[in-house]
Order: C-alpha cells, then structure tokens, then sequence
C-alpha cells in the first residue's frame, strides 16, 4: 500500500476529486491547510500598510491505495492540478505498513 | 411641545445608540482574531458605564447653567435628572413641562446622552490589544467627566436653550460645529493621540502581521454608523424640519464622495481599491460633514467629502512616520477628519444653507475661518493634555498596559476568559466543568486548568 499526498491549488480541488472519483478512488482525507514553496507569499495593503503573507492557502488531500494503483493516482492528480503556473503544489508518495477498517476490523487492503 | 419634534430626536438618540455597537463591529473586525472580545468591550463598557454618568450627573456638567466663563454647568442643577420630570397628565397626553427648544428636555438629555458614549468609545480604537480593561473603565469615566462633559458645554450648550447660560466656543467664539466636529471628532482623536503615547506601541508592531480579522465585521460595522449618522446628523437639528432634511442630503453626499476619494488614493497608490479603504472613506466623510452639515451646500458636502476622503487616506500613514501606534487610525480619522470638517466651514460655508454664514470661497472672508480655528485648536489641545494627564495618572496607579506576556498570548483569553471564534468540532479539546453534577474528577480538572484553585 502507498500513501500518496497532495497539495493543490483550491480552486483546483473539486476537479481533483471528481477525477479520482472517477478512476475509482472511493475515499479520501482532505484539510485546508497553508504553507509556501517557491513562489513564497503575497503582497496584501491594509490603508497604506503593507504585509507580506508568507503563507498561501492550499487543499492537502490524502489517500491511500494499493501498490498497483499509485502510479495512476499521482497521474490523475498531477493532471487535473495542473495550472503551469507558480505555485500547483506538491504529490509526494509513502509505503504504508498496515491499515484497518474500523467498523469491521478488516486490514490492509481488505480495508482500503 | 411638537410632537414631530419629539418623535424625530428620539428616534435619532436611537439610531445614534446603534452606532456604538456599529463601532464595536467596526474596530473589531480589525484587530487579530485573539482581541476582538476585548476590542468590542471597550465600546459597550462605554455604553454601559457612561449611560449612567450622564444621568448622574454628566448631562449636568454639559447643559446645567454655566458656573463662569463658558467653561462647565453645574453638576447640582440637574444631578440625577428627578428635577427634568413632570408632565401635563394622561389628558393632556403626558406632554413635557420642561421643554429645550420644541421638545422635551428628557428627550435631549437621551439624544445628547448616546453622544457622549460614542464620543468615549472612538477613543479605544488608538490602544487595540493591550489596555486592561478595568483601567479602560476607570479611563472612560475620568475622561467623560473632566474632558467629554466640559467641552461639550463649550460647543453644544446655548444661551437660553437648556439652562440661561451655556458655553463659550458655542455664545461666545461662534464657531459653527453642527454635530460635533470639534466636541466628538477632534475631541476623541486627540485622546487617541495622547492615549497611543502613554500605553506605547504594541509588542511586534511593525514587525508581526497585524492585518485585520474579519473585514465583513468591519463592513457590517461601517454600515451601522452610517446609518446611525443620519440620526446623528440630521437629528441635531433637534426638529423634524427643512434644516434636517438639508444635513440628510449634505451628509449622504459628502459619505459618498469621502468613499470615492479614499479608493481613488488607494487605487493610484497601492494598485487596489480595497474594502477596509471603503469603509474607512465612509467614516472619514461622515466625520467631515458632521461640523459642516448645516453650513455648506450639497455640492460643497460633495467637495468636503472628497477632500476628506483624500486628506484621511494620506494621514493613516502618518502614525509609520511618527512612530505611534494608533492601531485603528482615531488619530487619521477622527481627528484629521474632524479638523478639516470644522476648517471646512470657514472655507465652504453659505448663507444658501440654514446657518445663514458666508466662508472664505463664498465672499464671507477670514471671518468665519479664524473662529473655527480658534475652536479646533482649542478642543484639540484641551483634549491632549488632559488625556495624558489621566493616562499616566492611571499607568502610574492601577497600570493602564498589559504584561507583554499576556499581550502575546491574547487579551480575550487573559483580561475576558473568552474565545471569539470555536469552529473545532472537537469543542477546543476541551470539557465543561459546570452543570450536569459533579464528575469524580472535576476538582482536579479544575485545578490542572489553574480555575478555581
């Protein structure tokens, strides 16, 4: 099993999700959450007062999926995230060791 | 008695009320999302505390008999209001027998009263996130007491209205302030001013992010004194007449032009037009037509507006260059606004409009300008030191300023034991410790969290 991680535009999420939906993905983990790469932040001016906003809001969007699925998956994401401009984010990959289902118990990839 | 009188002052004491709270939400939405509570506490301890000054023995100090030279009433003559009771009976439909103008007095004790509130309240905007607030409550009573009472009698008590002699810049100087340039604007602007100076800059300013929180808030907040400034306005014409739909008119169009004026820096300074410079466009020109609003025509309203808009927009930057912290801009605001409204009278005034006088661009020469001047300056710097008296005198006492660490950490949670915002579904990790009998372990709980100990 992997666990493949992604931080996407915003508005670029909801394109994101109904891909992998449709590739199949029935489950995923998202969080708002903030931070910055290259592009560093922005400029905001509060009357006549400049800031500097280092961080930048981003949608973070974790799953995680068999072996044989990975390659797929962070194709799909990397597609459908994709602007070309600064700033479309990060999809990073992880081996995960072991998984459950809560409600019944199941594990790994009976679980996924 | 004029009962159109009477319902038009008292519906605008309300909507001058409204203001208040409109303040909160204004200043509030400004600070970080860690002062908000405190920061709308300070504008309803002012409606709280000085409501009941004013009834005590504040409306005295403003509008008893002059006690010599214009510069105070007497606090004896009305003291408690009982002597401003009495009316004609059921039959006669409780008509007033004590009378300011066409209406009750009781009725311009209530509008006059939400004047001194907001008057207080527009100075906590200079000292954002980090004046206990006790201090803040025992600073708002000295301050309406011996600074707000006094010059209200100066500008707002005339000869022969509410007592036989009233005061000195209103009977005497003749400078025209028609709702309070001089009296609210300058008068709390300079107490931001002076109160900047003695609690100091806030740790991290000009260092750490401090851009505001929740601009909706300050929308919201800009909207309700707009609102309430037609009752402040327009009502200070104290009938339900011609001279009070004038100032309508002069105090919409100089709101919209002060907005338009403050974009149009914005936008050629800083490349956007923001909202917070909309709201902060509408509140300067409202300040600016709050002296001028019986003096000048529409298109004069227009001008002053415009101008305000303008000077405010460029006087925010000035607390950067002088190294104050005045966090919500009194200073930029109130007290720039409310100098050019009240000069703005001697330059725009015409005898067109109801206060019958000629400024300097309508013929009527230097005349009218030297005593609006001499008015200005003389609030202003009244206000100052006396403001820095009382500030140190309480930072020396009590202490006005909280501990930096506190300050840090956040005054809602140290000086209030609130939390403005819980979005976590979780309920901030947290469990109550009242209600529902008690759990084994509520003591201990209650002593890990320091509650109670």
């Amino acid at each position: 099993m992997k666990l493949v991680t992604a931080v996407v535009k915003p508005h670029k999420w909801e394109e994101v999700r109904e891909a992998l939906e449709t590739f199949g993905v029935t489950g995923m983990t998202v969080s708002e959450v903030s931070g910055y790469g290259r592009q560093k932040g922005h400029t905001e001016v509060y009357r006549g007062a400049e800031y500097d906003i280092a961080l930048v809001p981003k949608i973070r969007i974790e799953i995680v999926v068999d072996d044989a699925d990975a390659d797929d998956v962070v194709g799909i994401i990397a597609k459908t995230a994709q602007t070309g401009r600064i700033g479309d984010g990060k999809i990073w990959v992880v081996p995960v060791e072991s998984a459950i289902r809560v409600r019944t118990g199941d594990r790994d990839e009976a679980a996924l | 008695m004029d009962t159109g009188d009477t319902a038009w002052v008292l519906a605008s004491a309300a909507l001058v009320l409204l203001m208040t709270p409109g303040l909160a939400l204004f200043y509030g939405g400004m600070v970080r999302a860690k002062s908000v509570l405190n920061m709308m506490m300070m504008s309803f301890g002012a409606l709280a505390l000085i409501s009941v000054l004013w009834v005590l023995y504040g409306y005295s100090m403003a509008f008893g008999n002059d006690v010599g030279g214009g510069l105070l009433g007497d606090p004896t003559e009305f003291f408690g209001l009982s002597s401003l009771l009495g009316t004609e009976g059921i039959d006669k439909g409780f008509a007033a027998t004590n009378l300011v103008f066409t209406i009750p007095s009781l009725a311009f004790v209530a509008f006059q009263a939400v004047f001194a509130i907001i008057t207080v309240a527009l100075i906590s905007g200079a000292i954002a996130d980090r004046a206990k607030f006790g201090a803040w409550l025992v600073f708002a009573g000295v301050w309406a007491t011996i600074v707000y009472f006094p010059v209200a009698h100066w500008v707002f008590a005339f000869d022969g209205a509410e007592s036989e002699t009233g005061g000195w810049i209103a009977n005497n100087l003749l400078a025209i302030d028609f709702a309070g340039g001089t009296a609210v604007h300058i008068n709390a602007g300079a107490a931001g001013l002076a109160l900047a100076f003695v609690l100091g800059r806030r740790t991290g300013w000009r260092r750490d992010p401090m851009r505001p929180h929740n601009l909706p808030l300050v929308m919201i907040g800009a909207g309700l004194l707009w609102f309430g400034w037609f009752g402040f306005n327009a009502g200070s014409a104290l009938s339900a007449n011609g001279q009070a739909a004038e100032v309508w008119v002069t105090t919409m169009a100089a709101t919209g032009a002060a907005a338009l004026g403050w974009l149009l820096v914005e936008k050629m300074r800083d490349g956007h037009a923001t909202s917070l410079g909309a709201a902060s466009g509408v509140v300067a020109g409202l300040v600016a037509i709050t002296p001028s609003g019986s003096s000048v025509t529409p298109l004069g309203a227009i001008a002053i507006g415009l101008l305000a808009g303008v000077f405010c927009a460029l006087a925010v930057g000035l607390k950067f260059t002088f190294g104050f912290d005045d966090s919500l801009d009194v200073v930029g605001v109130h007290l720039v606004g409310g100098l050019w409204g009240t000069l703005a009278v001697g330059l725009f005034a015409s005898a067109a409009s109801t206060a019958g006088v000629d400024g300097l661009f309508y013929g009527g020469g230097m005349d009218q300008l030297w005593r609006q001047a001499v008015g200005a300056f003389a609030v202003l710097a009244f206000s100052l030191v006396m403001t820095l008296l009382i500030g140190f005198a309480i930072q020396k006492t009590m202490g006005f300023r909280l501990d930096e660490e506190d300050e840090v950490e956040g005054i809602d949670g140290v000086e209030h034991a609130e939390s403005a915002y819980d979005f976590a579904t979780t309920g901030g990790a947290g469990r109550s410790l009242t209600g529902g009998g008690p759990l084994p372990t509520t003591q201990s709980n209650a002593e890990a969290r320091g509650v109670n100990a």
